[in-house]
């Protein structure tokens, strides 16, 4: 992927990050995350990482940001009021914030590892979702599995939580 | 035959207590028998030792550990130990057959022989013993024995008192002639007399130990012998029938200190210090003792103060040197005081129990036998010439004269003041008219009394002569006796102390107790010299009770207030206090906020991070 | 800068990752904290597929362990967003309230 386009869906997916963050209704917090998830995706793609790209796509920005807005709606929620912002909690989240980001950059200074670019593929045409499967079903069929399992106590959890109490 | 004399000596009284405590107490008669014939054996046992004089040892051995530790139960007969088996028994036998009388009418009348023999046989052993740790052995049983007797009429309070008071002041003496016994040991490795005899160079190349061990061993004598500071329960014990203040508070058990100060003499004779200490508490002993006696208006307790005094000017002896001089006054001791003694008990039996010398007076017209023998027994004690007090003390006073002129003069003072007090008591008690009913109804008492007192009265008279002396000494200890050169001044002055006191006595008492002026009215007569200080007896024992309850009440005031603030307060109280404040800051942090918990999750990570890639 | 370096896709992803924990810490609303949430899934998320790109192996290809584990991550998050936000249904029936700071009945 040139430099270039990894600049700019950086940035744009950095904005909408932070426009999530900043933004007090929620709504416009929760479209800023799917466009930030858009790039993301993009992102995936420049990496040849064909099949999650989509998958993000479908199942992130398809299913799970959806499901957030329904919720959303459903409690109708209204953008905050400006509330006094507690001076405490913001130098406490603003100074632990800042601190991980020093350390990323001072990790990332001593990573020698990472100043490598990335190595060209060995083949032409690369079969992403084939590779992908194989090693799903192959190595990792087990824990496959164990995610249907967990996807089917989650349903069955989702159905218990939200009953109404029988009157 | 020589070798089992001893064991019969000690043995039969022992058959005799245990007969009667265990079996016969049920029978008075029986018990009496027992008794009595326990110690007529003792008695012909010891007249035929003396009369062979050889000397024997035979022990039976009893511990063996190995070297370290190995006592035997030995009976050692000596010259020394001759003349204490006389004394012991002869007086003992005087004293039994004294108490068949005395003791006629009384409840107790077994357990007081079944404690009588068992005095016996406590005594006994201490005479016979060979070694160190049976002499202390039989130094408690003897202290027991002492309980037992002093504490016969155990349901009168002042008797159980200064039976329990006898015992924990000998018991105080006691530790410190364990503690002389140890240091011995430890040194010397043996605790035989003979053995620490030749192996005391061991003990002599180190001074320091060696008076130290011979103090705590002196201790032992302060305690039983009643010196100063431990003299005090000597009165106390005049709450005992008369024959067991006659037979063990007069004439033996107390007399054990010197005994066995006499047996270790060669122990302490190499250290000047613990010699010049002993003779200085021997002579405060007998200068305080005579002082606090001219001021006693209780007839057994002038005699006591008396036995005090005399103990006393025993110890002096030894310490300035002259044991055998001590050993003889020992010996006179023994026979005038249980002469007092007895003859105190015939005038108490007579005039109903009546024991304040100021309710007395005129026996000498009613009880003139008493008045004989008691008379003979006081100038015997003061030091008449020719009688046997005389000369035993001019032997301690030459040997005193010899070494410290300090004490010569303490010994000096003390016969003037001997002489003093014990006139004071005849004068008073047995001169003038009748003072009271019950004085003027005495009478001589029956033969069984009046008889052993006779036989005393005659042996104050013939023991001090060298002929009777020197046959039951022997050459040898006889030649100790009078070891120091005869000084022609010690005996005028002994003389002149005489004198004096005698006649200050009569003349300051005769005229007071025909004087009807004294009469305040019948029953409160005045003595015409009063000296607080010496009738409240230096107020020692209130000096002891302050010191004894201050220093319980302040150990507890202390002990109660460390309970109270620091067991209670500090400790308890603090753990609480530390648990619940920590519990108190620990769940502020529980915020119940989400965004609290969230922060501290990312410090966290932070800080690991940090830690991880530094 | 003419080529890129694996550090530039862990830059990002750390970047990514930091708003999301700020965006944890700072809001006030229950459902925003649970988007912010989600973004630093993604953060990860992009620091995996960028190792996976890095590591060739003999036969030419990417790693695909580190894709799986995307994979499943994305399934996981997907269901805990499910349930997560059941809960926060059940919890605004209950209290009528989603702003965080009355949430505090656990408080000591």
């Amino acid at each position: 992927m040139s430099p270039i386009l990894f600049w700019i869906f950086t940035a744009l997916m950095l904005a909408f990050g932070t426009s999530v963050v900043l933004n007090r209704d929620p709504v416009a917090s929760a479209l800023s995350l799917v466009a930030s998830f858009l790039c993301l995706s993009a992102l995936f793609v420049g990496l040849d990482a064909f099949f999650i790209g989509v998958i993000q796509i479908l199942v992130y920005a398809g299913a799970v940001m959806v499901l957030f807005l329904f919720i959303i709606m459903l409690l109708d929620l209204k953008a905050e009021k400006r509330r006094h912002f507690n001076r405490l909690t913001l130098v406490g989240g603003g100074a632990v914030a800042a601190g991980f980001v020093f350390e990323l950059l001072h990790v990332l200074n001593s990573f020698s590892m990472g100043k490598n670019p990335f190595p060209p593929l060995g083949v032409a045409r690369l079969d992403d979702v084939r590779q992908v499967g194989i090693t799903l079903f192959t190595q990792f069929n087990l824990p496959f599995q164990t995610v249907g399992v967990l996807v089917l106590v989650a349903s069955v959890g989702v159905i218990v939580l939200s009953r109404r109490e029988l009157k | 035959m020589e070798s089992t004399l001893p064991w019969l000596i000690l043995l039969s009284p022992l058959a005799s207590a245990l007969l009667i405590l265990l079996f016969a107490h049920r029978s008075k008669a029986l018990s009496v028998l027992l008794s009595l014939s326990a110690v007529f054996i003792a008695l012909g046992a010891s007249l035929l030792l003396v009369k062979n004089a050889t000397d024997t040892l035979t022990s039976i051995p009893w511990i063996d550990l190995g070297p370290a530790l190995k006592l035997g139960i030995g009976l050692k007969v000596d010259a020394l130990t001759r003349v204490m088996l006389l004394v012991v028994t002869g007086v003992g036998t005087l004293v039994h057959v004294y108490s068949t009388v005395y003791m006629a009418e009384d409840e107790g009348k077994s357990r007081f022989f079944g404690a009588l023999s068992l005095f016996m046989f406590s005594m006994l052993g201490i005479v016979l013993a060979d070694n160190l740790a049976m002499m202390f052995i039989f130094w408690e049983l003897v202290g027991v024995s002492s309980f037992l007797l002093i504490g016969h009429w155990f349901t009168k309070e002042s008797a159980a008192k200064a039976a329990n008071k006898a015992f924990l002041t000998n018991r105080i003496g006691d530790f410190g002639f364990m503690s002389g016994i140890l240091l011995v040991w430890s040194t010397v490795g043996t605790v035989e007399f003979a053995g620490i005899q030749e192996n005391l160079a061991k003990l002599t190349a180190n001074p320091t130990f060696l008076t130290l061990a011979g103090l705590c061993l002196f201790c032992g004598a302060v305690g039983k012998s009643a010196q100063m500071p431990l003299h005090v329960w000597l009165p106390d014990a005049m709450e005992g029938p008369t024959p067991v203040s006659a037979l063990i508070h007069a004439a033996t058990m107390v007399a054990a200190g010197v005994y066995m100060l006499a047996r270790i003499f060669f122990i302490l004779e190499p250290s000047a210090t613990a010699l010049a200490v002993i003779a200085s508490v021997g002579a405060i002993t007998a200068l305080m003792a005579a002082l606090m006696a001219t001021q006693q208006n209780d007839i057994k307790r002038i005699l006591a103060y008396s036995t005090l005094s005399q103990l006393g000017l025993m110890v002096a002896g030894i310490g300035v040197g002259a044991w055998g001089a001590s050993m003889f006054h020992l010996f006179t001791h023994a026979f005038f005081k249980a002469l007092l003694f007895l003859g105190s008990g015939a005038v108490i039996h007579a005039l109903h129990h009546e024991q304040d010398i100021w309710k007395m007076g005129g026996l000498r017209k009613t009880m003139p036998k008493t008045f004989l023998t008691f008379a003979i027994g006081t100038l015997a004690l003061t030091g008449m010439p020719f009688l046997a007090g005389f000369f035993s003390k001019e032997a301690i006073l030459l040997a005193a004269w010899h070494k410290s002129l300090t004490i010569f003069a303490a010994g000096l003072l003390t016969s003037l003041l001997t002489a003093f007090y014990m006139t004071r008591l005849v004068v008073v008690a047995f001169f003038g008219h009748a003072r009271t009913d019950a004085a003027s109804h005495g009478h001589d008492c029956p033969a069984g009394m009046t008889v052993p007192l006779l036989i005393l009265a005659v042996l104050s008279v013939i023991a001090g002569y060298a002929g009777f002396a020197e046959a039951i000494f022997g050459k040898e200890l006889f030649h100790h006796v009078h070891a120091a050169a005869p000084v022609a001044l010690v005996p005028g002055l002994a003389l002149g102390a005489f004198v004096i006191g005698t006649i200050g006595a009569w003349i300051l008492y005769h005229p007071a107790i025909k004087d009807p002026a004294i009469f305040k009215d019948a029953y409160r007569i005045k003595d015409p010299v009063r000296i607080p200080l010496f009738a409240n007896k230096f107020y020692i024992d209130e000096i002891y009770h302050a010191l004894i309850a201050g220093t319980q009440d302040m150990l507890a005031g202390f002990l109660g207030w460390f309970d109270h603030f620091i067991l209670d307060g500090v400790i308890v109280r603090g753990i609480c206090a530390i648990t619940w404040g920590a519990g108190y800051t620990l769940r502020l942090l529980q915020f119940g906020n989400l965004q609290g918990y969230a922060f501290f999750f990312g410090a966290g990570v932070v800080v690991l991070l940090y830690i991880l890639t530094k | 800068m003419t080529s890129l370096t694996l550090n530039h896709y862990l830059l990002a992803s750390g970047l990514l990752f930091s708003i999301g924990f700020a965006g944890v810490l700072l809001r006030r609303n229950i459902i925003t904290i649970f988007m912010c949430l989600e973004l630093m899934l993604n953060a990860a998320n992009l620091s995996l597929v960028a190792f996976s790109r890095f590591h060739i192996g003999a036969d030419g290809l990417p790693n695909y362990n580190a894709q799986v584990l995307v994979f499943f991550i994305i399934t996981v998050a997907a269901a805990e967003v499910a349930v997560g936000l059941a809960i926060i249904v059940a919890l605004y029936r209950a209290r009528q309230t989603t702003h965080v700071e009355d949430l505090v009945s656990l408080k000591f």
